[in-house]
């Protein structure tokens, strides 16, 4: 061995990655996991085209921008779109991800995998590349079944400037799955029982979407006490509850969509009259500023997927092969 | 040598699994890593396929250190791990294509090599069945069929013949005698001490992560028992006869187990001894010459420790 390579592994770390990346890929497709979701897929994209037909119809003014209006529409007691994917993608992600390495632990197969000649690094990530891109592939046949039934139903063709704001958002909503793929994934390293990594990953999932809220604005009541005679102080409330919250990505995604599905939305913090001066409300924003708006939440969903990704390997390259 | 240590350390904590091994494996050898559940065989394993990191030492596994050269070791190497697991919802078939994939075997010649595994190790009726309803000696054997694969040079099983029923022990035993034919290395490890003795070249005696015996089994015996020769004699009646046979030249003791006499002796004693329970006026009934057994030569070996201390 040359001195220059000494301490160095030899080859690459994505040797065999796409050996896992297709076989993983096919299990995904062919479980039964995934017929449940795509019943799931089929019901939530007629109940949301339905409902955003439902609402469209019974209003009468110009909307330029019908096609958004199906993704938020909601029609009691159906949900919206967004609404209903925020709740479903995670439990999907999770259902993808709960048992990847914990798995193979218990069906005895990893040692003998790793003992192929490749690196634990192609296991992981073809592992969570083949999650993402199942998430990604009934993402997208749920997004062009919506579209689908809603030119059929509405017979108002998109124009471009709708088709770039549904795709990012079909981007944000990816991300957004991708953090719950990386913390089933996390799970899936820690635990070495499916049942309790399942529990654990929806136990987060769970805290967030319903405590997490209440325990923000505990947070930001302790933080920065609202003061009845300073008006600032009040202010400081809801710039803290707003910065407590956003640790939630679910937080993080709702602004994101927010952002990019309402053209009208001009900010996702508080906005002070002052700083209105001049604007013409309700008139939309072009894409590319919309874009601006929610880029902080986009690139925070990405780098918090990332972050967990990072924490599965470092946690899985530590783990010993043997039980 | 085609499988090197030294000084090779690994521990848990303040747990010792395996101390200051120096292992060498040369090539063609089959050498068994003996000894209890528990005494570092499998950790040993592990270290030498990089799959864990030693604490303290060296590893080669044909000049390859697994640690920084894991790729290429493992390209050669065919590991059979103890607990052997596959996909169950998958076919056998699917299984190899699977393992075929992450060697990087190019479509077609892995579709020859997997015709010929299975055809070997006789799964080739039941490829297309999924694993989860294969026996114990059946997923043993497409095991094997994995390891033989990627033709490698080196295979290590880790207790090839646990949970096996005696009759697919042996067969499975005959399979690995097959491999060594074939020119290929072959470390093995088993608690099962009996089984695998026949088909060792040599053997090492683990024990709480030390390697206390080493050699040929014949030259442990010899080490360890004294008499490389054990004689049962069978006679009738036995009585005053085991200070007879004692005084003959070259026999260490005398035994009695049941009905029959055993003699530890230096040399093959047969005739002396045929002659001496003649001349005693008692009736011989049987003389055998016992191979010696892993088992005890073992049980010896602590035995003795255990006197030292």
């Amino acid at each position: 061995m040359q001195p220059s390579l000494k301490g160095r592994r030899e080859g690459s770390p994505w040797v065999g990655l796409w050996a896992v990346f297709f076989k993983e890929m096919a299990d995904h497709l062919s479980s039964t996991r995934m017929r449940i979701l795509e019943v799931l897929i089929l019901f939530s994209a007629v109940g949301a085209v339905y409902a955003g037909a439902q609402t469209l119809r019974q209003t009468v003014s110009e909307d330029p921008f019908l096609l958004l209006r199906v993704f938020t529409a909601a029609q009691d007691p159906l949900p919206s779109f967004v609404a209903f994917l925020s709740f479903f993608l995670p439990l999907a992600a999770i259902a993808l991800g709960f048992d990847a390495i914990n798995g193979e632990y218990n069906r005895n197969t990893l040692s003998r995998v790793l003992a192929q000649p490749i690196y634990r690094d192609a296991l992981l990530w073809g592992k969570f590349l083949a999650g993402l891109a199942t998430l990604a592939l009934i993402l997208l046949a749920l997004f062009l079944l919506v579209v689908g039934l809603s030119l059929i139903f509405l017979g108002v063709p998109p124009d471009g400037e709708e088709v770039g704001r549904a795709l990012l958002f079909l981007l944000a909503t990816l991300a957004y799955a991708g953090v719950w793929l990386g913390i089933a994934l996390v799970c899936s390293v820690l635990f070495r029982s499916a049942a309790t990594s399942a529990l654990a990953a929806i136990a987060v999932w769970l805290f967030f979407a319903l405590f997490w809220g209440i325990i923000a604005q505990l947070l930001a009541q302790a933080m920065a006490p609202y003061d009845p005679f300073d008006p600032e102080s009040e202010l400081r409330q809801a710039e803290a509850l707003l910065a407590f919250s956003r640790v939630s990505p679910n937080t993080l995604y709702a602004e994101a969509i927010q952002a990019l599905l309402n053209p009208g939305v001009r900010s996702l913090g508080p906005v002070l009259i002052s700083q209105l001066q001049g604007a013409l409300l309700g008139s939309p924003l072009p894409l590319g500023q919309s874009l601006l708006l929610a880029w902080p939440q986009l690139t925070g969903l990405i780098a918090l997927t990332l972050l967990l990704f990072a924490l599965a390997y470092v946690l899985f390259q530590r783990r010993e092969v043997r039980a | 040598m085609v499988i090197e240590t030294q000084g090779l350390t690994k521990r848990y904590g303040k747990v010792v699994a395996v101390e200051g091994l120096n292992l060498a494996v040369e090539a063609g050898e089959v050498y068994g890593l003996l000894g209890p559940n528990g005494s570092g065989k499998t950790t040993t394993i592990l270290m030498l396929l990089g799959l864990t990191e030693p604490t303290a030492g060296t590893v080669r596994v044909l000049g390859f250190d697994p640690v920084r050269e894991p790729l290429s070791l493992k390209k050669q190497v065919g590991y059979l791990p103890d607990s052997v697991g596959f996909y169950g919802e998958m076919t056998a078939w699917e299984n190899l294509a699977y393992i075929a994939r992450l060697n990087g075997l190019p479509k077609a010649e892995a579709e020859v090599r997997m015709r010929q595994v299975l055809e070997r190790m006789g799964l080739a009726e039941v490829a297309d069945r999924p694993v989860g309803a294969f026996s114990r000696g059946m997923r043993q054997r497409l095991g094997l069929a994995e390891v033989l694969l990627k033709e490698p040079k080196v295979v290590i099983l880790d207790e090839p013949t646990l949970g096996l029923d005696p009759e697919a022990a042996q067969e499975f035993l005959g399979m690995i005698r097959g491999l060594k034919a074939e020119g290929i290395t072959v470390l093995l490890s088993s608690h099962l001490l009996h089984q695998v003795q026949a088909i060792c070249d040599r053997v090492g005696l683990f024990h709480r992560g030390k390697l206390v015996l080493e050699g040929r089994v014949e030259e442990l015996a010899q080490r360890v028992l004294g008499g490389a020769y054990r004689i049962r004699v069978g006679a009738s009646p036995l009585e005053g006869l085991s200070e007879r046979l004692g005084a003959l030249p070259g026999v260490a003791r005398v035994q009695l187990e049941g009905t029959e006499l055993r003699l530890e002796a230096t040399q093959d004693v047969r005739p002396q001894v045929a002659r001496a329970v003649l001349e005693a006026g008692a009736s011989l009934n049987s003389l055998v010459l016992e191979q010696p057994s892993l088992d005890e030569v073992y049980a010896r070996y602590f035995q003795e420790v255990r006197h030292a201390a």
